[in-house]
């Protein structure tokens, strides 16, 4: 087996430069995301150099404290990107709440389940396992929840006088809102489901392909993002129960009225 | 009953018959009748035959005090599919209404047919209290005195009591023995025997 080839900073240049070549293209035709695509290629750089060194660091301590901390951080801003992404979003702290808890109850009793009973690794939080197990994870959920509350809260402001008419007929909260809440599941979960019935035909997945350059073995490769695979859609799933659970519970009293007031935004 | 910034407001309903409302548009009707139908956030005290509202479960309340929208909306494939019992063909051929109306997609109704399947829709669930919000303003004067009949007849046979808002003085002399005057979120009497409670 062979190592990976190591790159200079010549060829981050060299990869940079057709970057740079799309930019020149996008500000020729005046779509206004030039702008958008240096911060982003800036931050691109400048956040993965630190997490470079944040993570040898780990790896060379190892200890389970700051494995912890790392996982914390790793929530806060997760949860803060949920979020945001929401164009209407709870009122006060309890839009961060949301993402936050739901992120905390799925992603990390997924990425525990697969630590302590399908990976174990020695000792259990290993941080080479425990944190780019639950990174995948989490920035899955992430994108699920964020995606399946937006849609819901959307859902539900479009359709107001027609769920006040379900719940006037004498309906529950919950059977008011079953249409959109079952769409709000499927906007989430599909693109999982999507890539999981592609992958390895039209895209190597990143983790696999990532084992591959380092000189894995190819079919010991595809273990690891098979497992991978049912860990994020675990996390995804069971994060949207969660997020949209908890959403309905804020967006319904105890009188079973639809509390539209109780969100902002737009 | 007192909501949002309103002064309070006290109301009584009696069985077999119907108080009509009367007041400009945005004088705030239809959110009096929301409020008691507790869709919207209010305070107050409620009370139907001596039970306050708040030992009724929300459902139970809604399905007893039903309240029938100005605008009705239609969410399932079928007209049918928003009933539990299906209207007798009686009552539709009474309003104007053939049988298949029931499988109509509900895209296909014109105004007036919203309104008259949605009468039916909240008689249905049989509600011991109507909150109407002008229940004939999209129908034409025959099916409309039809419609007010049958409704009349409905509060007559099951003791029903109703709030009934009309832009019309003379329905509203037609169908309720009280009226009342909605202004600036203010209720007065305007006609008919004295207001009591």
């Amino acid at each position: 087996m062979t190592a990976a080839i190591d790159l200079n900073y010549w060829d981050i240049a060299f990869a940079a430069s057709i970057v740079l070549g799309l930019g020149v293209l996008l500000a020729y035709y005046r779509l206004g995301v030039t702008r958008s695509l240096v911060v982003a290629s800036i931050r691109l750089v400048i956040q993965l150099q630190v997490i470079g060194y944040v993570l040898k660091f780990l790896f060379a301590e190892g200890r389970l404290v700051y494995v912890a901390i790392m996982a914390t951080l790793m929530l806060l801003v997760a949860s803060r990107e949920i979020m945001v992404r929401q164009k209407l979003r709870l009122k006060g702290w309890a839009s961060f709440g949301v993402g936050a808890s739901t992120l905390f109850v799925s992603s990390f009793a997924v990425a525990l389940f697969g630590l302590l009973v399908v990976v174990k690794p020695e000792p259990w939080y290993l941080p080479q396992y425990a944190i780019p197990l639950l990174g995948m994870i989490m920035s899955n959920t992430m994108s699920g929840v964020s995606l399946s509350m937006d849609r819901l809260t959307s859902a539900l402001r479009d359709n107001r006088a027609i769920i006040e008419q379900r719940l006037a007929l004498g309906q529950s909260s919950r059977e008011s809102i079953q249409p959109y809440l079952r769409d709000c599941i499927r906007t989430g979960i599909m693109p999982v489901v999507n890539s999981m019935a592609t992958a390895g035909i039209v895209s190597l997945p990143g983790m696999m392909t990532g084992q591959i350059l380092a000189g894995a073995d190819p079919t010991e490769a595809v273990k690891y993002q098979i497992i991978i695979w049912f860990f994020i859609a675990a996390g995804v799933g069971f994060g949207m129960a969660t997020a949209l659970r908890l959403l309905e519970m804020r967006l319904f009293d105890d009188r079973q009225r639809l509390r539209l007031d109780r969100l902002v935004g737009e | 009953m007192q909501f949002l910034e309103w002064s309070a407001i006290d109301l009584e309903l009696e069985a077999g018959r119907a108080v009509c409302l009367l007041g400009e548009s945005g004088s705030g009707k239809s959110l009096l009748l929301r409020a008691i139908a507790d869709l919207i956030l209010n305070e107050g005290v409620l009370e139907l035959n001596g039970r306050t509202r708040e030992s009724f479960s929300p459902q139970e309340w809604r399905r007893t005090v039903g309240y029938l929208p100005a605008e009705i909306f239609w969410w399932e494939a079928s007209v049918g599919a928003h009933f539990e019992r299906l209207p007798m063909e009686a009552e539709l051929k009474r309003l104007r209404l053939p049988l298949e109306s029931l499988e109509w997609v509900p895209s296909r109704l014109s105004m007036g047919e919203r309104q008259r399947l949605g009468i039916l829709r909240m008689l249905d669930r049989q509600p011991s209290v109507l909150l109407l919000d002008e229940p004939t303003a999209n129908l034409n004067d025959e099916i409309s005195s039809v419609a007010e009949s049958l409704i009349l007849e409905y509060l007559e046979s099951r003791e029903a009591a109703a709030l009934w808002v009309t832009h019309s003085k003379a329905q509203a002399a037609r169908v309720a023995k009280r009226t009342y005057r909605m202004l600036d979120k203010v209720l007065e009497l305007a006609g008919g025997e004295g207001a009591e409670g």
